[in-house]
């Protein structure tokens, strides 16, 4: 059975069961995704957006769980534990892409802040929920496949003014008892509203890694595809940090889309440090005069695993600024793909947009590619951009080992300083002190480096 | 102590040390001036075990221990220590981080128990005030932003945390003012000691006003061509390099034309 046919199947059995179905908007939206999806396919490298990332490997696969899963709980725990408490914070945790009340733990709320799944918010209140679902045409045809499929999600809605006090961690833990999950999160800020939200996509593979034989033949494997849909009303504040550490074996396509008003400032991390394949599609639009964004991000691929990241940032309004900083460690023979668009719109003067893309190589085999796509429409902007593909530098290391750092050590070194640089940008610092962790559970001699 | 023997160094294949011979005691503190071009820096560096300068001939005995045999991390631990004429700036290591962990790995080799943070921080501390750097210098990255002076200062003060047998301050003068020089020519100073050489690579006089050595020698063209006491800094000081080199060129030059 082709892939197509296994998910018009999948929606042909399943679209009664989807939550809101029956919801007359919904129901014809998802029809048109799931037609859209059949009708393109999975993208492969034909399409230009798509000419380092093909996604044809899934037109073979059998979406399998992992074959000896860690239990749900202890992969929360595991996530949990790392002092985070001490900050507070709000736990939205989904299994296999549907929510798990049991594990999901919401503090204290201030008034005017919704957060609930995406189911549950169809099944009360489907009205809150049209004008931010989002819609066929947008994005490339796994964001169709999400629109039509999507089992649930996180739905945030944060009224005029309210301030979430401490962070919302949705926890996405995939390859249960199902291979694929197809989860969408609606976040709704209206003006002056203010929320830091981290996604985290973790996986439950155990010690064995069973699956890795399978899954570098690339016919079985988990997949998630996720989309995150943000709108940002005047003068609103959303940070966004995504941690994807998904087991070896699974193929990640997300894509998060955020629409900001006037004097509205967002902020992404995508921190993209598992998964067999991962592609992020991570875009901005400013809406209204004298936004600000920070696109940062940090990516690690080792083995034969790749990971890249697609941004856009509209400059559509005038005096917008947009900071964008990318960084990825490539070991093994891992590949890495960054494109940054950046398109300043007729009359967005005074726009303010810089961009930067470094690469470091550790293995001959590794291979970066990093394509910066400025189209500018508009006179008096600044626009800058730059990118580089190197490798540890010579002189800081012999710098090291004239101090008396062995060689390993010094290395290990170089490679965090240069990964935990794009880490100094979060600035909730129990969020930063977990990214660091997980960077440093991946990179060689990483224990070495805590008291950094 | 330190005995050269006839080194030969070159990098991509352009020889620059041509038969070097030097001979430093323990508690001797040497003076290497020369123009530029004529090999200080390479010396330093080869000393110290950079890989890119090839070693083609000749003999370094460091109580004897051949010298050249060792990796630069090991020459570290036994106590070798070159201040860098451009100290390297390390985005993202905290200058605390990096300086404990290489006095740990030299008392690792010494057999000395590894200091544990608080130790540490105060041993540093004392050490930093010494050579009058602020605290807030321990939480920067190292050497990043630093200027001309810091970054010479914070040379010393690694010099000091090390405590080397053979310290080598490459050019450790350049690029600083009259008072940024006199502070960490002090620096320097304090750590003279009967069991501790030292090579002072300079091209000006000046510092060896404030770093009085036992010796001085002419680097010219890869080779000592001079050896003498202080007063031979002065000489150079007045009559300028162009001397040794005309003497160096003059014999050559005929040996040609014969």
């Amino acid at each position: 059975m082709s892939t197509l046919e296994h998910w018009l199947q999948r929606y042909n059995a399943g679209r009664d069961a989807l939550p809101g179905a029956g919801v007359p908007w919904l129901d014809a939206l998802r029809e048109e995704a799931i037609m859209r999806f059949a009708d393109e396919g999975w993208p492969s490298n034909r399409l230009e957006n798509w000419r380092h990332t093909s996604l044809a490997l899934l037109e073979e696969r059998s979406f399998a769980p992992a074959a000896a899963p860690l239990a749900p709980e202890a992969v929360l725990q595991r996530l949990r534990r790392d002092g985070e408490e001490a900050a507070g914070g709000h736990w939205l945790v989904f299994v296999d892409g549907r929510h798990a009340p049991a594990l999901s733990e919401l503090g204290a709320l201030p008034g005017g802040a919704e957060i609930c799944s995406l189911a549950e918010v169809l099944a009360t209140h489907p009205d809150w929920v049209e004008a931010y679902f989002g819609t066929v045409e947008e994005g490339a045809s796994p964001v169709a496949l999400n629109a039509a499929l999507a089992t649930d999600g996180a739905f945030v809605r944060l009224a005029r003014g309210v301030a979430l006090d401490a962070p919302l961690h949705v926890v996405f833990i995939g390859g249960v008892r199902e291979g694929a999950s197809l989860v969408r999160n609606l976040i709704v800020a209206e003006a002056g509203a203010e929320a830091t939200i981290v996604e985290h996509y973790v996986g439950v593979e155990g010690a064995g890694d069973v699956q890795a034989g399978a899954a570098a033949a690339g016919t079985a494997g988990a997949l998630t595809n996720a989309v995150t849909r943000i709108a940002a009303a005047q003068d609103a504040r959303i940070t966004h940090l995504k941690l994807q550490e998904e087991d070896r074996s699974t193929v990640h396509v997300a894509q998060i889309a955020a629409v900001q008003a006037r004097g509205s400032v967002f902020a992404s991390h995508s921190l993209s440090f598992g998964a067999q394949l991962a592609r992020n599609d991570i875009t901005t639009r400013f809406d209204g005069e004298g936004c600000e964004a920070l696109l940062n991000g940090l990516f690690h691929v080792d083995g034969r695993r790749h990971v890249d990241h697609h941004t856009r940032i509209d400059h559509a309004q005038p005096r917008g600024t947009s900071r964008e900083f990318y960084r990825g460690v490539l070991d093994g023979a891992g590949r890495g793909v960054f494109a940054g668009r950046i398109l300043v719109a007729p009359g967005a003067v005074r726009t303010d947009a810089m961009q930067r893309a470094d690469n470091l190589l550790l293995s001959p085999q590794a291979e970066a590619d990093a394509r910066p796509e400025l189209e500018i429409y508009a006179d008096d902007v600044k626009c800058a951009h730059g990118s580089t593909v190197g490798q540890i530098d010579e002189d800081s290391l012999f710098y090291l080992r004239t101090r008396g750092l062995d060689e390993a050590h010094a290395r290990n070194l170089l490679t965090y300083a240069f990964a935990a640089e794009v880490l100094e940008r979060i600035g909730l610092a129990p969020l930063k002190r977990r990214a660091q962790a997980a960077i440093r559970a991946r990179l060689p001699g990483g224990e070495l480096m805590e008291a950094l | 102590m330190l005995d050269i023997r006839n080194l030969h160094a070159s990098v991509d294949g352009k020889p620059i040390l041509r038969g070097l011979d030097l001979h430093v005691g323990t508690g001797e503190v040497h003076a290497i001036m020369g123009p530029n071009g004529s090999g200080k820096s390479t010396l330093a560096q080869v000393l110290a075990g950079r890989d890119s300068f090839t070693v083609e001939d000749g003999s370094v005995s460091w109580d004897g221990v051949d010298l050249l045999a060792m990796p630069t991390e090991e020459r570290a631990r036994a106590g070798l220590f070159l201040a860098f004429q451009y100290p390297v700036e390390i985005p993202g290591v905290s200058n605390a981080y990096f300086l404990k962990a290489a006095v740990n790995a030299v008392r690792r080799h010494r057999g000395e128990p590894e200091y544990d943070a608080m130790d540490f921080l105060k041993r540093v501390k004392a050490e930093m005030k010494a050579v009058g750097m602020r605290e807030e210098f321990l939480y920067r990255s190292v050497n990043e932003g630093f200027s001309g002076g810091e970054k010479k200062r914070n040379e010393v003060l690694q010099m000091a945390l090390l405590e080397p047998r053979l310290a080598i301050l490459d050019e450790t003068d350049s690029g600083l003012d009259i008072d940024a020089l006199r502070t960490v020519a002090d620096g320097v100073n304090r750590l003279r000691s009967p069991e501790r050489s030292m090579i002072v690579i300079t091209h000006y006089q000046r510092l060896l006003d404030y770093i009085v050595p036992d010796h001085v020698h002419v680097l010219s063209r890869g080779r000592i061509v001079r050896s003498g006491g202080r007063e031979l800094a002065h000489e150079l000081e007045e009559r300028g390099y162009g001397w040794i080199d005309e003497a160096q060129a003059t014999p050559a030059a005929q040996g040609a034309a014969s």
